[in-house]
C-alpha cells in the first residue's frame, strides 16, 4: 500500500471503503480483479467525450506506481483506491508543502491522461486527439477548428514557457513542467475532488 | 465620464465643465427643493389623485319662469388665459422632481471619485434624503405620504428584485446553492426567532416601558430586521475579487432573506391579529412556509418557459421584445401575489429561467436594452426608498426608547454573528471547498439592512400599537448598518486579506483541461457510483441539449464553451490587429478617436480609406452575429462595465475569407514599404512594436471579417473607461450603417463568470505570431477552403500568388 493510499484513508471512514468494495465486487460481478470491459459496460458514462481516456487511467501503471510505465489489463481492489486516491478533497489544515503535493498528483493524473504513448511529452498530435475526444459530444465541429484549437493551445503553452524562440527552434511538446506552469491559475487542488458518500448508492441504481 | 469625449476638449474645457456642472447641480438643487417645498402646501396627496378642479365653472341649468330654453343659462366667465392646476399632476410630478434629485445627486457623487470609492451610494443617497428632510422640517412641512403597503409591494420591490435575479451569476450559484439557500432561509429564521425571543425577554423588564409589546409583535419586528441588503458590500467584494463561494453567499442570502421575510412579515402580521396562538398554527406556519416557497420556485419556472419559448417567434416584432421580458416576469410577481405566495421567489426563478434562452434568442440590441431598463427601473426603486428613508427620518415623530432600540442593535448583531457561526460549522463538512474564519466574518460583516426592511417596517399596519418605536428602531439599526459597516467594509477586507478568486485571464490550455477535470470527475462519479454534483450537472446539461434548447430557442447550435472561447481569442487578436492598423485612422466625421495621435515615430499605418469602404461592402453582405451574454454583477448603480467581456459567439462563412483575400491582395500595401521583403526575419523580433507592424496583409482577414459592419452589434458602452491603458487606440471603423460600431481593442476577456481580466496575457497572444515559423510541418493546414488559424498565421507572404475563390 501507498503512503498516498494511507494518507486516503486517514480522510476517509470505513463506511466509504465499504462502499466502495461493494461498488467494486458490483463491477467486477464479483471477481476478485476488474477488467477494461467491466468499466466499459456502465452505461452512464456512455455520455461523457472522454470515457476512454477515464477508463484507460484506471489501468495505467503510472496511476498506480510512481516509476513504472505501461499498461495492465486487470486490477485489484488495491489498485482501484489508489487511482481514486487522485481525488481525494484537500483537508481544511492541509500545509503548504502537502498542498502543492496534492496539486502534483491531481495534475499528473490529467497528464497521463493525456500522454498516452507515455513518454513524458505531450506532443501536439496527443493533444490534438484529447481536444477532438472533449469535444466530440458537443455537436458537430469541423475537423480543422479542432486542430486549430489544439495548435493555439500548443502555441499558447510555448510561448508562456519557453519564450522567444528562434524561427527554427522546434518545440516538441509539454512536459509535466511546463502543464504545471501552464494550469498554475487552476484550482485544481480543490475543485478536483469526489466526495465519497457514506450512503450507499450503490444499490440504489438499477443496473451498473 | 462617458467614453465620448470632444475631441478638442481639453484641460480648460474638463475644469469648466466639472465648475459647471457643480454650480449647476446646485441650482438644481435648490430649484428642485424650492419646488417640492412650494407643492407641500397643496396638500398631502391620496391614492386616488383628485378630479381637476378647473377655473370654468358651470352652473346647472336654471330654468327661468318662462317657457323650456333650449340652452341652459350658464354663468359667464372669462376664458383663462393661463391657469394652475396643481393638484392634477401632484403625483406624477412629485415623483418624478424626487427621482430627478436624486440622480442630479448620483451625478455629483461621481465627480469626486474619491466620495464614491469610499462611501457606498446608498449612504450618498440616504444623506440627501436627510438633508431634504431637514429643509422640510425647517419649513414645517409634511413629506408626502406617499409610501403605502401596496404602492411598495406592486411598484417598488418588483424591479428591485428583478434585477438581482437578472444579473445573478448563474454558474457560481447553481454550485453553491445548497450554502445560499441555508444561510438565507435558515439564518433568517434563526435571527427573526433570536432576536424576537430575546427582546421579547428584554420586554419583560419593566424599567423599559415596553411590556405592552407581546410576542407576535416582537416576533414581527424581529423578521423585518432580518432583512439583509447588502449592496454596498458587494460592490467593494467586486472591486475587491473576493472568492467567489463569498461572493455569491453573500448576493443570494440578500436575495432570499428578502423572499423569507416577506413570507415571515405577512405570516406574522396575521398572527399579530390573533389573540392567542396554538401550536396548530405553529404547523400551519411551517407548512404555509414551504408551500409559498416551492410556489413561487414554480410559478417562476412556468412563466420562465412560456416567456423563453415566446422570444423564440419574436424575430419580427424586434422593438417590442424587450416588453416581453418585464411583462411575464412582472406577471409571474402578480399571479404569485394573487395566491398569496412568494412572489420574490417566482419573479428571481422566473428571471433565471428566462435569461439563458431568451439571451439566445434575442437580439442584442433588444438584449442591451433589457438590461439597461432592468437596471433603470431598480435603480429608481432604490433611491426612492433611500431617499424617502432619509425624509422620513427628520421629519416623522419618533418614539425614543433607549433601552428598546439598544437592545435591539445589541440582539440584532449578536444573533447574526453567532448564526453565522454555528451554520457554517455545520454546513462546511458538505462544502467542497469550506468557509475560514475570515469567510464568516466578512459574511457576518456583510449584514447591512436597507431598503426592504425600512419599506417593511414603514407599511405595517397601524393597529399595531408602538409602530412609531418599531420605526424609530428600523431607522436606527438601518443607518447605523449602512453607514458604519457600509463605510468601514472597504478598509477591513483590505486588512484581512480575504482568500480572492483567481482572476487571471482564461487561456485556452487552463478551458481545455477545466473542461476535462470536469468529465474526468463525472466519470469517476458515475463509476463510483455516487450521484454528485457533477452527475446531476452532467444531467441536466443533456436534458438541456436534447430537449430544452431544442424547444426554446430558435436556430438552435449548441457549441462547446472551448471553440467559444477560442473563437472569441481569435476575434480579440484580430480586433487588436485592426486596431494596430487602423490607428491614426480617421475616415468619417463620426469617428471617435479617444486617444491622441502618436507621434511621428511610430511606422507608417496608412490604411486608405477606399480599402476601408471596400472591405465594409464586402462584409454588409455578409452574415455576422456577434453576441455578448450578460455579464452578472450586482451594483445598483452602474451597469457591467464591458470591458468584462464574456463569451463571444461568431458565425462565419467560409466564402468570407476567401473573397477577402482575393480582394486584400488586391489593395495597396497595408504598411508601406519594406515590408515584403524577409518577413520572416522581422518576425523573429522579440520588441511588440515591430511584430505589430510588420503584419502581413493577410491578417487582415480575420480582422475583417468578423468586424463586420452590418449586422454587428458591438455595443461597447464603457469603451472610454478604466482597463484601456495606453498602447491601444480608441479608433473605431465607421460604416454608413449606424448600427457598426467596432470597440476599441478587447482588452479584458474572460469566460463565463469570471469577473475580471488580466491583460498580462496579451502580449503572449502576440507571440503565437512570431512563433508560427516553428510549426514547420504543416501542409494540411495550407488549404484555401478551410478556415485558417490566424494565431499559426505564417509570415509567408507571397503578393503575387492569387488565390481562386
Amino acid at each position: 500500500m501507498s503512503s498516498r493510499t494511507n494518507r486516503w484513508r486517514k480522510t476517509v471512514s470505513l463506511e466509504q471503503i465499504n462502499n466502495l468494495n461493494k461498488r467494486f465486487r458490483q463491477l467486477s460481478s464479483n471477481k476478485e480483479t476488474l477488467s477494461r470491459e467491466d468499466l466499459a459496460s456502465i452505461p452512464d458514462l456512455d455520455n461523457n467525450p472522454i470515457r476512454l481516456q477515464i477508463i484507460n487511467a484506471f489501468f495505467d501503471k503510472r496511476n498506480l506506481s510512481q516509476s513504472e510505465v505501461g499498461i495492465v489489463q486487470e486490477i485489484g481492489f488495491e489498485e482501484f483506491l489508489m487511482v481514486l486516491t487522485h481525488f481525494q478533497p484537500a483537508a481544511m489544515d492541509i500545509t503548504e508543502d502537502n498542498r502543492e503535493k496534492l496539486r502534483r498528483t491531481k495534475l499528473r493524473f490529467l497528464f497521463n491522461m493525456h500522454d498516452t504513448d507515455g513518454n513524458g511529452i505531450i506532443t501536439l498530435e496527443e493533444y490534438r486527439q484529447a481536444v477532438e475526444e472533449l469535444l466530440s459530444k458537443a455537436g458537430t465541429i469541423a475537423p480543422e477548428t479542432v486542430k486549430a484549437i489544439a495548435d493555439a493551445a500548443m502555441l499558447d503553452v510555448a510561448s508562456t514557457t519557453r519564450g522567444k524562440m528562434e524561427p527554427d527552434e522546434f518545440y516538441e511538446g509539454i512536459t509535466f513542467e511546463h502543464f504545471l506552469q501552464i494550469l498554475k491559475t487552476l484550482d485544481i487542488e480543490t475543485t478536483m475532488h469526489v466526495r465519497f458518500l457514506n450512503l450507499d448508492t450503490a444499490n440504489m441504481r438499477c443496473g451498473k | 465620464m462617458r467614453g465620448i469625449s470632444h475631441p478638442t476638449s481639453g484641460a480648460v474645457g474638463e475644469f469648466f465643465s466639472k465648475r459647471l456642472s457643480m454650480t449647476m447641480k446646485l441650482a438644481v438643487y435648490f430649484l428642485t427643493t424650492g419646488l417640492t417645498l412650494l407643492t407641500l402646501p397643496c396638500g398631502s396627496f391620496t391614492e386616488v389623485p383628485s378630479k381637476p378642479s378647473g377655473t370654468v365653472t358651470v352652473l346647472p341649468p336654471v330654468h327661468p319662469a318662462g317657457g323650456p330654453q333650449a340652452f341652459p343659462n350658464a354663468e359667464k366667465s372669462d376664458l383663462p388665459v393661463f391657469a394652475m392646476n396643481y393638484s392634477r399632476i401632484q403625483v406624477p410630478f412629485e415623483i418624478t422632481l424626487w427621482v430627478l434629485l436624486a440622480s442630479f445627486a448620483k451625478i455629483g457623487f461621481h465627480i469626486y471619485h474619491k466620495v464614491t470609492f469610499w462611501v457606498p451610494e446608498s449612504c450618498l443617497l440616504i444623506s440627501i434624503g436627510l438633508m431634504v428632510g431637514a429643509i422640510m422640517h425647517a419649513v414645517h412641512e409634511e413629506p408626502p405620504s406617499v409610501l403605502s403597503y401596496n404602492i411598495f409591494f406592486l411598484y417598488i420591490l418588483p424591479p428591485m428584485v428583478l434585477d438581482s435575479g437578472y444579473f445573478m451569476p448563474t454558474r457560481p450559484f447553481f454550485e453553491n446553492i445548497g450554502t445560499v439557500l441555508w444561510f438565507a432561509v435558515v439564518g433568517t429564521l434563526w435571527n427573526s426567532i433570536g432576536v424576537g425571543m430575546s427582546l421579547y425577554g428584554v420586554c419583560q423588564i419593566g424599567a423599559l416601558e415596553v411590556q405592552d409589546i407581546n410576542l407576535q409583535e416582537n416576533l414581527l419586528f424581529a423578521s423585518i430586521i432580518s432583512a439583509v441588503d447588502p449592496v454596498a458590500v458587494l460592490n467593494v467584494f467586486e472591486d475587491v475579487s473576493v472568492n467567489e463561494q463569498l461572493y455569491i453567499v453573500v448576493f443570494g442570502e440578500s436575495l432570499f432573506s428578502d423572499a423569507v421575510t416577506v413570507v415571515l412579515y405577512n405570516m406574522f402580521t396575521f398572527v399579530a391579529e390573533m389573540p392567542v396562538v396554538e401550536t396548530v398554527d405553529v404547523f400551519l406556519g411551517v407548512a404555509k412556509f414551504f408551500v409559498v416557497g416551492l410556489g413561487g420556485l414554480a410559478f417562476g419556472l412556468v412563466f420562465g418557459f412560456v416567456a423563453s419559448f415566446t422570444t423564440r417567434f419574436t424575430s419580427n416584432v424586434r422593438e417590442i421584445e424587450p416588453l416581453f421580458i418585464f411583462m411575464y416576469s412582472y406577471l409571474a410577481y402578480l399571479v404569485a401575489e394573487l395566491f398569496n405566495i412568494s412572489s420574490i421567489m417566482a419573479i428571481v426563478t422566473c428571471a433565471l429561467t428566462m435569461k439563458y434562452y431568451v439571451e439566445e434568442n434575442v437580439t442584442q440590441r433588444s438584449c442591451t436594452t433589457i438590461r439597461h431598463v432592468v437596471k433603470m427601473l431598480s435603480s429608481i426603486s432604490e433611491t426612492l426608498i433611500f431617499f424617502f428613508l432619509g425624509v422620513v427620518t427628520i421629519t416623522t415623530e419618533h418614539e425614543w426608547n433607549w433601552g428598546y432600540i439598544l437592545f435591539t442593535l445589541l440582539f440584532a448583531f449578536l444573533w447574526r454573528g453567532l448564526g453565522i457561526l454555528v451554520l457554517t460549522q455545520i454546513i462546511n463538512p458538505f462544502r467542497t471547498i469550506p468557509f475560514n474564519f475570515k469567510d464568516q466574518f466578512m459574511l457576518g460583516y456583510s449584514g447591512l439592512r436597507g431598503a426592504v426592511t425600512f419599506a417593511l417596517v414603514f407599511t405595517l399596519p397601524d393597529h399595531i400599537v408602538r409602530k412609531k418605536l418599531f420605526v424609530t428602531a428600523t431607522i436606527c439599526i438601518i443607518l447605523f448598518t449602512v453607514f458604519i459597516q457600509g463605510i468601514s467594509i472597504r478598509p477591513l477586507v483590505e486588512f484581512i486579506n480575504v482568500r480572492r478568486t483567481n482572476r487571471n485571464l482564461d487561456t485556452i490550455n487552463v478551458e481545455v483541461h477545466s473542461r476535462l477535470m470536469e468529465h474526468a470527475i463525472a466519470g469517476i462519479e458515475d463509476i463510483c457510483g455516487q450521484w454528485g454534483h457533477y452527475y446531476w450537472k452532467d444531467k441536466f446539461m443533456k436534458f438541456n441539449n436534447q430537449i430544452l434548447r431544442k424547444i426554446l430557442i430558435k436556430d438552435n447550435q449548441a457549441e462547446s464553451s472551448i471553440v467559444a472561447l477560442y473563437k472569441k481569442l481569435e476575434l480579440q487578436n484580430a480586433m487588436e490587429i485592426l486596431d494596430t492598423v487602423s490607428e491614426g485612422t480617421s475616415t468619417a466625421p463620426s469617428v471617435i478617436s479617444l486617444r491622441k495621435e502618436k507621434g511621428p515615430g511610430k511606422p507608417k499605418r496608412k490604411f486608405v480609406a477606399a480599402d476601408l469602404r471596400k472591405m465594409h461592402d464586402i462584409l454588409s453582405k455578409n452574415m455576422y452575429k456577434i453576441r455578448q451574454q450578460t455579464t452578472e454583477y450586482t451594483t445598483k448603480h452602474s451597469l457591467p462595465n464591458d470591458s468584462h467581456t464574456k463569451e463571444i459567439l461568431i458565425r462565419r462563412h467560409g466564402t468570407i475569407r476567401r473573397s477577402l483575400r482575393l480582394r486584400s491582395f488586391q489593395s495597396p500595401t497595408l504598411s508601406g514599404g519594406g515590408y515584403p521583403s524577409a518577413p520572416r526575419s522581422r518576425i523573429g523580433q522579440p520588441s511588440r512594436s515591430s511584430s505589430r507592424v510588420s503584419l502581413p496583409l493577410r491578417r487582415l482577414d480575420t480582422l475583417t471579417e468578423v468586424s463586420s459592419s452590418a449586422g454587428v452589434d458591438l455595443v461597447d458602452e464603457r469603451s472610454g473607461g478604466r482597463g484601456r491603458a495606453g498602447g491601444r487606440g480608441k479608433s473605431r471603423l465607421n460604416s454608413s450603417s449606424s448600427d457598426s460600431r467596432v470597440p476599441a481593442p478587447p482588452c479584458h476577456f474572460d469566460s463565463s463568470e469570471v469577473f475580471h481580466g488580466n491583460r498580462d496575457s496579451m502580449p503572449e497572444q502576440e507571440e503565437p505570431l512570431s512563433l508560427s515559423v516553428t510549426w514547420a510541418e504543416e501542409p494540411s493546414d495550407h488549404d484555401d477552403s478551410s478556415t485558417q488559424n490566424p494565431l499559426l498565421r505564417r509570415p509567408r507572404w507571397n503578393p503575387v500568388k492569387p488565390k481562386n475563390p
